[in-house]
């Protein structure tokens, strides 16, 4: 493909919408506002209106938070970990996957927040000096956690960044629309001389060497939110490589998500193609694999340990009251799988995305169930049959208006970003690839 | 002095200009590519990036940053909990290293931005297709010598040599 073919086709995806477009942008407004409104209702009676009840004081929005850090994960590994693996295929999504890393980080921060009983002074969790000469506590694991994704959103952020300028600049060259004043502010004054390219190249090489480490000690520190407690079916040192792997386990299938949909919307099916997803398949039977090996390890440290707490905590999951969410979580996350073994089904773009689906659920659940099914299996009998955990239409939208909220946000960047890189397609072009 | 634009519509053709140019004795030369060249960067003998030493120190200090910060903390309020000594590096390494990573990539941003010469509101010599599919070569010369450098950059196929003052 030609230097010119490449930019003009990837430009056309910023064109003017259609319909579908703008029906798409109306639904997720729609929800967003509903989620919003929810939010307030909580904001104004308090906590009690989210269904939280001794012992689960801990339940949907940290599902929430754990499954949008997770969604995350998958578009550094994309971007990042295969870059420095010198995986050429990943040229055509890694664009698309770190914006979706970006969003969900902006997502997934906005729960810890909603979870917090006043809101409105979410700031304290920042050590910043105050009057009150207080500072926070640093050996918490939800400290770590400030540090961790405002990290992670930080470099992220200017890792898409860095990556769009070029790219701005040709789209800056390109329009013609009331766009180009703010392109002609993004672009920074890009040039394309060689000095700039030299160390764009090297800053980039060094943001995906810098994201790597990055990617496995967030979801690291959020899995120690759990794993820190002596609380059973948390307290376990596996936590931090099994959250890892089951993080970008869910986001390989978030990306295939949005992507089939997505190529058909912007029409960009000659450049992200079947080769891709099946690539993207792959890696979900890995992960899934790993994955899988975590829940059977679980179990067996479970049983093996001796500790009658622990092994309640788990006869609970199989067979107690969340037992139809741990058996969900099993069937979508280690058995459905499976099926992307064989190559036509990985190669057929509907059974993907159906499949994608159900590990979306199944890896929401798996959080759900560590999350609820362990605190309302503590130490304490008492508790097992006394709080039965109720979900309430507050969380319900919120939820829904959590993921109005990303789809939002990836709608607006993709009609007025590229949502491929015109650089990297150029570079391969170049090398004849 | 003055500045000679030749502009490419064909790779090829940038390359062997900057070559017959190099083999003429024309040593400043600048170009423009639509995508990273690392031909183009080889031929014009581009230093490594300094970028890295800047992530360097970045990181450096992000990591010392990471522990001075939370035992200065500790020491203006002592409080124990958890039965845990007031400085507890294992915790404070994962504050260490989360600001090793942050200051690093700050740093290496700022870098790239004054390295670069970002951002730019001037855009004196650019040409729009740079960004698209053509290459431009820039030279910087004495007037006396524009002909044959101009002269040059055609036979080596440029479609427009554009000259600044």
């Amino acid at each position: 493909m030609s230097y010119a073919k490449i930019n003009t086709d990837i430009l056309r995806t910023l064109q003017a919408p259609g319909l579908a477009y703008y029906g798409a942008l109306g639904f997720v407004l729609l929800v967003l506002t509903f989620g919003a409104y929810a939010f307030a209702q909580q904001w104004q009676f308090g906590l009690g209106v989210a269904g939280y009840e001794h012992p689960t004081l801990w339940s949907i929005y940290i599902t929430n938070f754990v499954f949008w850090i997770g969604i995350a994960h998958s578009g550094t590994l994309i971007s990042a970990v295969l870059f420095l693996f010198r995986a050429k295929w990943r040229t055509a999504v890694a664009r698309a996957s770190e914006t979706m890393t970006v969003f969900a980080v902006m997502t997934a921060g906005l729960f810890p927040i909603i979870h917090i009983g006043r809101p409105w002074v979410f700031y304290w969790l920042i050590p910043y000096p105050n009057e009150r000469q207080l500072w926070v506590n640093f050996r918490s694991p939800l400290v770590w956690d400030v540090f961790a994704i405002t990290t992670y959103l930080t470099v992220s952020a200017m890792f898409l960044f860095l990556g769009l300028i070029p790219d701005i600049a040709a789209a800056r060259d390109r329009c013609t629309d009331w766009r180009k004043p703010i392109y002609r502010v993004l672009a920074v004054g890009w040039r394309g001389s060689t000095r700039q390219w030299v160390h764009w190249g090297a800053l980039y090489g060094f943001f995906a060497a810098l994201a790597t480490p990055l990617v496995v000690s967030v979801h690291s520190v959020v899995s120690w939110d759990f794993a820190m407690t002596i609380l059973p079916g948390w307290h376990s040192t596996i936590f931090a490589p099994y959250f890892v792997a089951g993080a970008i386990f869910s986001g390989l299938a978030m990306v295939i998500t949005l992507l089939i949909p997505l190529r058909k919307l912007l029409g960009i099916e000659n450049y992200i193609t079947i080769h891709h997803f099946e690539n993207l398949a792959k890696l979900i039977i890995v992960t899934s694999l790993i994955v899988g090996y975590a829940y059977l390890t679980e179990f067996f440290v479970a049983w093996y340990s001796g500790s009658t707490f622990e092994q309640g905590t788990f006869y609970d999951r199989m067979f107690g009251q969340y037992r139809l969410f741990t058996w969900g979580t099993l069937t979508c996350n280690v058995i459905i799988p499976l099926v992307l073994f064989i190559k036509k089904i990985r190669t057929n773009l509907a059974a993907l995305f159906v499949i994608s689906i159900f590990i979306n659920i199944g890896m929401w659940l798996e959080r759900f169930v560590i999350i609820v099914a362990s605190l309302s299996h503590d130490f304490d009998p008492a508790n097992w049959t006394a709080g039965i955990y109720q979900p309430t239409w507050v969380e319900g939208a919120i939820t829904a208006g959590s993921f109005a909220l990303f789809f939002f946000l990836f709608l607006l960047f993709i009609k007025n970003f590229p949502a491929i890189s015109i650089t990297e397609m150029k570079e391969g072009a170049q090398h004849g690839d | 002095m003055g500045t000679l634009l030749g502009i490419y519509d064909d790779r090829r053709n940038a390359i062997e200009a900057i070559s017959s140019l190099q083999k003429d004795g024309v040593d400043n030369i600048s170009a423009y590519t639509p995508a990273p060249d690392h031909t183009i960067e080889g031929m014009l003998n581009t230093r490594i990036s300094p970028v890295r030493l800047f992530v360097l120190i970045g990181g450096i200090l992000g990591c010392i940053a990471g522990f001075a910060f939370p035992i200065y903390t500790v020491y203006a309020w002592p409080l124990i909990t958890g039965g845990k000594p007031l400085i507890s590096i294992p915790a404070f390494v994962v504050i260490a290293f989360e600001l090793m990573i942050l200051f690093g990539a700050i740093a290496g941003m700022v870098s790239f931005f004054g390295l670069s010469g970002l951002p730019q509101t001037r855009l004196a010599l650019r040409d729009a297709r740079f960004t698209n599919d053509h290459f431009g070569i820039e030279v910087q010369c004495a007037d006396a010598k524009q002909s044959t450098i101009r002269a040059a950059m055609e036979t080596a196929g440029a479609i427009e040599v554009q000259t600044h003052a």
